[in-house]
């Protein structure tokens, strides 16, 4: 697919990840528009459901950016959603789909310029692996009823 | 409770292949506390049934659904409204769920999606232990409140084998023996001399031993 630019889905915790992304929009760094931004009260928040959803509606990628470990503001909301991260990505590797298009992040609030690499750095990464097998599919149904 | 764990994607992806149109039913009981087949799950496994048929180029129609009780008929029968647009019904209940079902509805395919497992405890969040055996003739009350047919590796009921070490069991050395937790429970209860009374060869056909088991109370029948 030529010009492929990924939507991603990034769900970002309001003490950490989403302040970070508040403080690279501050000191004007650059992080691609692909990354659609949810703000989450903490990634404890984020249900294994949400992601699933997230892919099923068309997401190429999706982050969980949390606390640093051990600085979770609700003690360990970080660490479930962790597990959470491996528990679809383990449904991921079962229906046959890259689990590299999901990703557990940790960083502080303070880290924009953090904010701003992993943005471009996942970007890159799912820009790699082409679009979802969900828009792969569509593409080519479309394909065939334009011929 | 009965607990349960959700059988691999690939076994459930199989068995509904051929049908466009999916009934899948959640129970509310012991499936939803260990987190095997409760509402949660059901949505989950949707979603994931879903993902596989989109990356396949195919729809499906999955109509989700969770009963107070899957083994119970009177809640069963819920299900009267849904059944005639659905091709097969994907049970994410225990055993007896999916035969409630089954003989309910005679006329459609029932799937298991989870692999019914034991009788347990929660021991922590997320940690569910084998407590009981249903041996239809319970010891509790001659063993401290700690089940030698359950915990036992062998379901001895006179005392450890020669397989205890260090008060853990010869299959795993994460396994207590049952026996010493009986011995320091009656110690601790001052309630040796139990230790001390032999139990006889125990009859197993409560136990299953005798063919299915029923239980019938004429007082409730209608």
């Amino acid at each position: 697919m030529e010009n492929f630019e990924p939507e991603i889905v990034a769900f970002c915790c309001h003490y950490c990840a989403y302040t970070a992304a508040d403080m690279a929009g501050s000191k004007h760094i650059y992080y691609p528009a692909n990354v659609k931004i949810i703000r989450v009260p903490c990634t404890g928040k984020v249900d294994t459901i949400h992601i699933m959803k997230a892919f099923e509606k068309g997401a190429d990628g999706v982050y969980v950016a949390g606390c640093l470990e051990g600085d979770c503001h609700f003690k360990n909301g970080n660490t479930r959603a962790k597990y959470r991260v491996e528990q679809v990505q383990n449904i991921l590797k079962d229906l046959g789909w890259e689990i590299e298009r999901l990703e557990m992040i940790n960083m502080s609030a303070g880290m924009g310029e953090r904010f701003a690499s992993t943005a471009l750095e996942f970007t890159k990464k799912i820009k790699q692996l082409g679009p979802s097998p969900i828009k792969i599919i569509n593409t080519e149904k479309h394909q065939q009823v334009a011929d | 409770m009965i607990t349960a764990e959700q059988k691999p994607l690939k076994e459930i992806i199989e068995y509904i292949s051929p049908y466009d149109r999916i009934l899948l039913v959640g129970c509310n009981e012991c499936v939803t506390v260990c987190a095997a087949g409760g509402r949660k799950e059901v949505g989950l496994l949707a979603s994931a049934l879903n993902l596989n048929c989109l990356k396949q180029g195919r729809t499906i129609d999955i109509k989700e659904i969770t009963l107070e009780r899957q083994c119970d008929p009177e809640y069963v029968e819920e299900l009267v409204s849904e059944i005639d647009r659905a091709d097969a019904i994907l049970s994410m209940a225990c055993g007896c769920g999916v035969q409630t079902i089954a003989e309910r509805y005679k006329e459609k395919p029932v799937f298991p999606a989870v692999n019914t497992k034991f009788m347990g405890a929660s021991v922590s969040q997320g940690i569910w232990a084998e407590r009981c055996q249903g041996c239809g003739d319970c010891l509790l009350g001659i063993t401290g409140g700690i089940c030698p047919v359950a915990r036992c590796s062998k379901h001895l009921l006179n005392g450890p084998c020669g397989g205890t070490s260090n008060g853990m069991c010869e299959i795993d050395p994460d396994v207590d023996c049952a026996w010493r937790l009986i011995w320091e429970r009656l110690k601790a209860l001052g309630m040796e001399k139990r230790y001390e009374e032999i139990m006889e060869a125990k009859d197993w056909r409560p136990a299953g031993g005798g063919g299915p088991r029923k239980i019938v109370r004429e007082d409730l029948s209608l």
